[in-house]
């Protein structure tokens, strides 16, 4: 999405708040997963960053977790809306074996749910896990089926029309979260 | 990011721009990927129907768009027509009413008669995509031989590829040409002078025998299938003149094997004609990798285009 227009934007976490959330993700998955035999899996684009980077907090503190990645586009209950921007696909890659395996999907924001359902079912082609569980960094409310994150890097109150961009720096030009808010006229987008 | 319109049809190759074309081929993919999956199938098409509907014969396909609309979960509905209403009467226009009739959200279409999936695209909301019709086009061929070139060139610009054979009946030839020269790699054509038209592609280099061949250097060879039913022998003397002149032989082999060229073919080969049962096992073959990525390829396109079926 271009941020250019009728759009504002305000920041409500910094990169380094971005960075106390990420300990707070490795913090309660070091504690809760002692013992397991743990894997993690990104959701394209920014779900694989914030796997990667938990999961090199995690490594300083002698725990090794592999990291998969899923594009979920072919899971969406979406595809008859897209509109002009058409999906261009990712490679999804699930280099272990899924069976017995505890799996925490990643994404940057939980919103409706629906992205994670979609990765439920795209995972689940991959094998059998043990468990599954979902760490967001963001969790900004609005549920529209019932589905949970476990582990929350931070919470935040919002308005059910406005937009929550996570924004790292390995994928974007500024680091931040972000909450955007459409002037009125534009078609409502769940992220 | 994205500056691509959805498109309803997939009729030919002249009508795509670049950015068109590497879009289907980078999400061909993914999609292929999911071959090495216990679980092959996506459910994104769940619920949308596919009509495969051939006039003419042809299994290779006809059951690569069957085994691309299940992989995507859609359901699929056969309709060879063997010519059978067209027996009966039935003009085009009335089959495409039964069409309609049938509400379906994609249509894989063969005929023997160039333009009319063209014209069956202008009369449904249905997504058309071209199998091959007449001597025009078949896109999902052209599509499905630049993904593989691409696997075993991942810098393919300015590489060499050779098509031997049937120039002048050939969609794969038409479509294949077209899409190759779009990507920026070089294509010259070896054949019977009768079966070469001149000028058709000015793009195209002609070479008039396997010497000039091996002196360009080609990184792959495509042969195409003599097409026998279209043949009657008027256009070449013979069968085993034909293999004689333009076949891959063992001579020809060795000649591959120091290039490193690769070796196509569109299927289904005539063994004996166009190839030897000794090339039909040469290493650096790409026909059986083209067989497959033709099924992704042909996920891509089901993907990429948006039927209009609110429309009708």
């Amino acid at each position: 999405m271009s941020d250019t227009g009728d759009i504002i934007r305000e920041e409500i976490l910094s990169p380094e708040g971005i960075q106390e959330a990420i300990a707070v993700i490795a913090r309660d998955i070091a504690y809760r997963c002692a013992g397991d035999n743990v894997a993690f899996i990104g959701i394209y684009t920014r779900g694989v960053t914030l796997a990667r980077r938990v999961a090199a907090v995690l490594k300083t503190q002698g725990l090794d977790y592999p990291v998969g990645t899923l594009d979920i586009s072919l899971y969406r209950d979406d595809f008859d809306n897209r509109g002009t921007d058409l999906p261009r696909l990712e490679s999804s890659d699930v280099p272990f074996a899924l069976d017995g395996t505890r799996v925490i999907i990643f994404d940057e924001v939980i919103f409706t749910g629906r992205t994670v359902r979609a990765a439920l079912d795209g995972l689940m082609d991959y094998g059998r896990p043990a468990k599954i569980e979902l760490a967001v960094l963001i969790d900004r409310g609005h549920r529209e089926i019932p589905i949970q994150p476990d582990y929350v890097g931070k919470k935040i109150g919002t308005n059910r029309d406005q937009y929550v961009k996570v924004r790292f720096h390995e994928d974007d030009e500024r680091e931040g979260v972000f909450i955007v808010k459409k002037r009125a006229g534009h078609p409502h987008h769940p992220a | 990011m994205s500056e691509l319109k959805p498109r309803k049809d997939l009729l030919d190759i002249e009508s795509l721009d670049l950015e068109e074309i590497e879009y289907v081929l980078e999400n061909a993919v993914p999609f292929k990927q999911l071959f090495q999956r216990s679980v092959k199938k996506v459910p994104t098409l769940r619920g949308k129907t596919v009509l495969n509907l051939f006039y003419e014969p042809s299994t290779r396909t006809s059951s690569s768009f069957e085994v691309a609309a299940n992989r995507m979960s859609a359901d699929v509905t056969n309709f060879t027509i063997s010519s059978s209403s067209v027996v009966k009467g039935e003009s085009l226009l009335d089959t495409i009413e039964t069409l309609q009739a049938m509400r379906s959200d994609y249509i894989v279409i063969r005929h023997q008669a160039a333009g009319v999936p063209g014209i069956v695209a202008k009369h449904t909301g249905a997504s058309v995509i071209n199998a091959g019709d007449g001597y025009h086009a078949h896109p999902t061929q052209a599509l499905l031989d630049a993904m593989t070139i691409r696997e075993v060139y991942p810098e393919y610009k300015g590489r060499k590829v050779v098509i031997v054979g049937d120039i002048l009946h050939s969609r794969v030839a038409r479509s294949t040409s077209t899409l190759l020269n779009k990507l920026g790699i070089e294509v010259a054509v070896l054949g019977p002078g009768s079966l070469v038209p001149e000028g058709r592609h000015d793009f195209m280099t002609r070479l008039r025998s396997w010497d000039e061949v091996f002196d360009w250097k080609p990184d792959a060879v495509y042969l195409l299938r003599v097409q026998m039913e279209r043949q009657e022998g008027q256009f070449f003397p013979s069968i085993a003149e034909y293999h004689k002149m333009y076949g891959m032989n063992s001579e020809r082999l060795v000649r591959m094997r120091e290039l490193g060229s690769y070796l196509m073919h569109p299927g289904p080969v005539n063994r004996g004609v166009e190839i030897t049962d000794e090339a039909m096992g040469y290493e650096r073959s790409l026909i059986s990798t083209q067989v497959e990525n033709g099924i992704a390829v042909r996920m891509a396109v089901l993907h990429w285009l948006k039927p209009e079926t609110d429309k009708e």
